[in-house]
């Protein structure tokens, strides 16, 4: 009696289960699908474009011919910065987070709340912080007081404080996962020698966490690295003659660079193979910087 | 109680809390200088907390609390003026789980002295050797000193462990299970060391290994859900035991 109903049961669920494989499969193929046919497409049209010359000469006749060498030059101060701005507040945030602050307290709640908030923000909003705050806020505050007129003008300087910013949140949530992998016994057996918190951290923790540390960066870069809209009103600009002299200069930028080339130009239809060939190089360099990232990952795991 | 020997560690009406919780409940004891003292009884009922109040490892998780008197050569180890570093540099601690750091077997041994000044190479190779003698790991290890530690069997590593504490020359040892993840052989060689050890630190061991406890201790305390039972000499408290709880215990009639 029981025998058939039991068969047909497990028939029409096989059926079902098959039948949710393919809805998965045929979406990752599809998705894969979508990223390779969109490189391909950005290969064949960019890629006559992408020679030695395009990536070190400046552009000439309104950015319609010549190569993109001052967006390259300056998404690379850009990120530099960035980064030495960023890693470092993060990673102090992490350790106070992780290794001095008492987990419920109100204190270690709130930055954290804020960490969390601060990571869904539309980076066009970090733009406009950007302005308000570093540009107008910070920048004219010290020409006022130098009786100067340095930094109260969008810069490489305010550009990459606001991406410092704005990837904050990603390097304090990735410090603060590699600091908790470092087992809880290796922090007491160094304390039960009679090292002091600060020399434990440093002598036990960090060192363990540094491959975790470095990925969660790069992360935080290749993220900052893309961004457009959070500096297109802080200080990038659509040409320039030479490579800023001083962080308190406008730069180009490649992301900046593409939106000039696709809305502003004299003819944009002109401009496509050089908007590609631009695309695969900012693509390329996040590209290079998440793959730094999955490796060194990677290796951290192994050990 | 232990009157025949001198006292090196005194607990008075001591008690713990993990927030509302009290994990410890006005234990008083005297643990003489240069003995083994073992502490037993069922998980959960206070042993490593009470161990861990020696030395003040409790004061690193939140929200713990401590009310009585706990004294090591006359200095409250809770008094505001004392230096928690330099308290426990004098305290060596062993752990459950072995620990070395993922650094090479040189360097776990040093780790504690280099903190404190830089040492010449030649003192620090020396303390070293001493160490590892002492640890009963030298002949095993020498040829292999700035290899990782990590690269060791279980037992070694404890031992390591154990030679890691001794080099900063403490005067106490605190030992947490030292040996419930080890198997027997390795396990008789940390008890070896142990007798030879009491001889110059005094030693407290937690276990929850009553045969253990009762090779290797000179003094044993009975804890019992915070409560401390029984203390007595370990042949006293095995053979003719005060309390019913004991007897119930070293019997097997619970826990
Ligand atoms: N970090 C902690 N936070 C809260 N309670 C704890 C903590 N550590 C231990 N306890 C509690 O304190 C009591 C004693 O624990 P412990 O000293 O570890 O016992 P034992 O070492 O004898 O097994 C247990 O009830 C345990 O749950
Ligand atoms: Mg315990």
């Amino acid at each position: 009696m029981q025998a058939p109903f039991t068969s047909h049961h497990t028939v029409s669920k096989r059926v079902l289960g098959l039948f949710a494989i393919g809805i998965a499969l045929t979406a990752t193929v599809a998705v894969l699908g979508v990223i390779l046919g969109m490189l391909a497409d950005f290969a064949v049209k960019g890629g006559p474009e992408l020679t030695w010359s395009f990536l070190t000469e400046y552009p000439r006749n309104s950015n319609m011919e010549g190569g993109i060498f001052p967006a390259l030059a300056g998404t690379t101060f850009l990120v530099l910065l960035m980064t030495l701005m960023g890693v470092p507040i993060g990673t102090a945030t992490a350790i106070y987070l992780t290794e001095f602050a008492r987990q419920d307290s109100w204190f270690a709640r709130s930055v954290r709340f804020a960490v969390n908030t601060l990571a869904g923000v539309p980076s066009i909003v970090f733009g406009l912080f950007g302005v308000g705050f570093f540009v107008q806020f910070v920048g004219k505050g010290l020409d006022t007081a130098s009786g100067s007129s340095v930094f109260g003008d969008g810069s490489l300087l305010w550009c990459a404080a606001t991406l410092a910013v704005l990837t904050l949140p990603v390097v304090i949530v990735a410090v603060e996962e590699a600091l908790r992998a470092v087992p809880r016994e290796l922090r007491e057996a160094s304390l039960a020698l009679g090292a002091t918190r600060w020399q434990t951290i440093t002598k036990v923790v960090l060192p363990n966490a540094v491959s975790g540390i470095l990925t969660g960066s790069i992360l935080a870069v290749g993220r900052g690295a893309g961004e457009v809209a959070a500096i297109l009103f802080v200080g990038v600009t659509y040409s320039a003659e030479s490579l800023p002299d001083a962080v308190t200069e406008k730069f180009m930028h490649l992301g900046y660079h593409l939106y000039v080339l696709a809305t502003q130009s004299p003819d944009v239809e002109a401009t496509l193979p050089l908007q590609y060939a631009t695309t695969i190089v900012l693509l390329g360099l996040t590209f290079l910087l998440n793959f730094s990232a999955i490796y060194l990952r990677s290796r951290l795991r192994r050990r | 109680m232990a009157k025949e020997y001198p006292t090196k560690i005194t607990a008075t009406d001591f008690s713990m809390y993990y927030g509302q919780k009290q994990a410890l409940h006005n234990i008083s004891i005297t643990v003489p200088e240069r003995r083994v003292t073992a502490f037993i009884g069922p998980s959960g009922c206070g042993k490593s907390t009470f161990l861990r109040s020696m030395n003040r490892m409790n004061d690193l998780i939140d929200g713990t609390r401590h009310e009585g008197g706990m004294v090591i050569d006359d200095v409250d180890v809770y008094d505001p003026t004392v230096d928690v570093s330099t308290l426990r540099r004098k305290i060596g601690m062993v752990f459950q789980k072995s620990v070395p750091f993922p650094k090479s077997i040189f360097e776990n041994i040093t780790y504690g002295l280099t903190l404190l000044d830089r040492r010449s190479k030649s003192d620090l190779e020396q303390v070293v050797e001493e160490s590892l003698q002492r640890a009963a790991l030298w002949n095993e290890v020498k040829d292999r000193l700035h290899h990782s530690a990590l690269g060791l069997s279980g037992g070694q590593q404890q031992r390591l462990c154990i030679a890691r504490a001794v080099a900063v020359n403490p005067e106490i040892l605190l030992m947490d299970e030292p040996c419930s993840a080890l198997d027997p052989i390795s396990t008789g060689k940390v008890e070896e060391l142990i007798t030879e050890l009491k001889d110059t630190y005094t030693i407290v061991l937690v276990t929850h290994n009553m045969q253990q406890a009762a090779r290797v201790s000179d003094y044993t305390g009975f804890f019992l859900m915070g409560h401390l039972i029984e203390f007595d000499r370990t042949r006293t408290l095995f053979t003719s035991p005060a309390k019913k709880e004991t007897e119930d215990y070293i019997t097997g009639r619970f826990g």
